[in-house]
């Protein structure tokens, strides 16, 4: 059973095609990294995998459960996606945290007031969660009072508070000052080590050889190539992956 | 009539002024947030009923709203309304058109949340209830509070607009004290105008104490 299982996805915006038939599968602790020029598609990829868009047609499994599937030429979704929710978490480029909460309150309020947990263990979750991510003293704190880099290690928390199957990640550190970089690719390295399954838009290459299972190079709504990231990274057959790599060097 | 005496028929009268102000807070706050429901609507009669009103309560003074509220019931429906409509007229009239202003304030504050919290939210697996009561709510009183205060401090100057349709409140004493025999004239609206400001640093310090303690985020 694959942990996602998204099939053939279509989506435009207007006259505008952004995916074009895109299909990936992901299993319990693979990391997938997703590369590719900036307006790819790569953004709108994880949007219609975490339901924040509709795709106009495609398939879509989580645990093995049909979320969206095919009924001749429409597409039809199930009505129960509070329970498709829980199986996944995503993490921003801008990490909207919610700014009234304090870090504390950010992390378990969903679980409390959503999944209905005890809230006596998920305060204790998010304690253990923060301290793990350097947190530990910033529990009361409020999202202004955080670096660009704390905010996103604490979204990072509130979506592991929800205890996903699988993590979606949307350019992570794109937002932040390149020397706060570091401290968050630690942090998903962290969860990498401890078999988290995820999958992360990225455009640190260097990161991406080293932690992901899998590559996938998108351009122009297509997945124009993927696998290890030997196979991508340092013999790519194609010249389109090649031209963006080279982009990437210094 | 002596200075003290029109002083403490004053202070009397401003208790159905404070009262006005009070309940026109109490009925137009609230009011304004199923306004502004009325106007996202996507049944399209209702929506376009509450922009009607909206844009007729904005664009026209308020002073003939409450007299319409007042003379129109009894001339359209030939009922008798209870003694003290004069004053529930008032209160209607306040209420319904401060509603309108707070229902725009409100829009404006609401549409000025990153669509982000919406989606951080759904993501979260927060209902639409939720995701209203608990992250855009608060966060749009705290983005509304210095244009509320603002609606607040004129509404406290409003309140004499009551006097058009002789509703005893302070401003309509005034101008009974104004114009009988052997009062202090003319020095009886200095002194109303001396408590409608002392009223209003008043608000305003309140106001103020609100924001700040809305201060502990950004
Ligand atoms: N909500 C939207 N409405 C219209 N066009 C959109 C929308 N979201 C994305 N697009 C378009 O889809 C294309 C792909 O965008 P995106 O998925 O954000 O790419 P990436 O994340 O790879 O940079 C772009 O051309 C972008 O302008
Ligand atoms: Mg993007």
């Amino acid at each position: 059973m694959h942990i996602l299982d998204i099939r053939n996805v279509r989506k435009s915006f207007g006259d505008n095609e952004v995916l074009k038939d895109i299909s990936l599968t992901v299993d319990r602790g693979e990391v997938v990294s997703v590369i590719g020029p900036s307006g790819s598609g790569k953004s709108t990829f994880l949007r219609c995998a975490t339901l924040l868009e509709t795709m106009d047609s495609g398939t879509l499994r989580y645990m093995g459960e049909t979320v969206a599937s095919m009924q001749g030429d429409r597409i039809v979704y199930t009505k129960d996606l509070k329970k498709i929710r829980s199986y996944f978490g995503l993490v921003f480029q801008n990490f909207n945290l919610f700014p009234h909460f304090s870090v504390m309150k950010n992390v378990t309020d969903a679980p409390i007031s959503v999944q209905k947990r005890d809230p006596k263990e998920v305060r204790e979750t998010a304690r253990e969660l923060l301290d793990k991510m350097g947190l530990g003293d910033k529990a009361d704190a409020y999202p202004c009072e955080l670096s660009g880099g704390q905010k996103q290690r604490v979204s990072i928390v509130r979506a592991l508070a929800m205890k996903p199957e699988i993590l979606f990640f949307d350019e992570p550190t794109s937002a932040l000052d390149p020397e706060l970089t570091g401290e968050v690719l630690k942090v998903i390295r962290q969860l990498a080590d401890a078999s988290m399954t995820m999958v992360i838009v990225t455009h640190e290459m260097a990161f991406a050889h080293a932690i992901s299972d899998f590559v996938v190079f998108m351009d122009g709504g297509v997945i124009v190539e993927q696998g290890t990231p030997q196979e991508l990274f340092e013999g790519t057959k194609q010249e389109r992956t090649r031209q963006f790599l080279q982009n990437y060097q210094r | 009539m002596t200075f003290s005496t029109m002083v403490g028929e004053l202070a009397h009268a401003f208790i159905n002024t404070f009262l006005i102000f009070l309940l026109t807070l109490i009925g137009s706050l609230p009011l304004g947030l199923v306004v502004y429901f009325g106007k996202k609507s996507r049944f399209k009669p209702l929506k376009w009923l509450t922009e009607v009103y909206i844009s007729i309560m904005r664009g026209t003074p308020l002073i003939l709203q409450i007299m319409v509220i007042y003379y129109a019931p009894p001339l359209l429906f030939h009922v008798t309304l209870p003694g003290n409509w004069r004053f529930s007229a008032v209160v209607v009239a306040f209420v319904i058109n401060y509603a309108a202003y707070y229902a725009e304030i409100y829009r404006g504050g609401i549409e000025s949340i990153p669509v982000g919290q919406y989606e951080a939210a759904q993501v979260l697996g927060y209902r639409k209830t939720q995701t209203f009561v608990k992250i855009i709510l608060p966060q749009m009183v705290k983005r509304t509070l210095p244009a509320v205060t603002n609606e607040v401090i004129t509404l406290v100057k409003d309140t004499s607009l009551a006097s058009a349709i002789g509703t005893i409140e302070m401003f309509t004493k005034a101008k009974q004290i104004a114009v009988s025999p052997r009062s202090p004239g003319m020095l009886t609206f200095l002194v109303a105008g001396i408590f409608y400001y002392i009223f209003n640093v008043i608000v305003a310090f309140g106001m103020k104490k609100l924001e700040k303690a809305l201060d502990y985020y950004q």
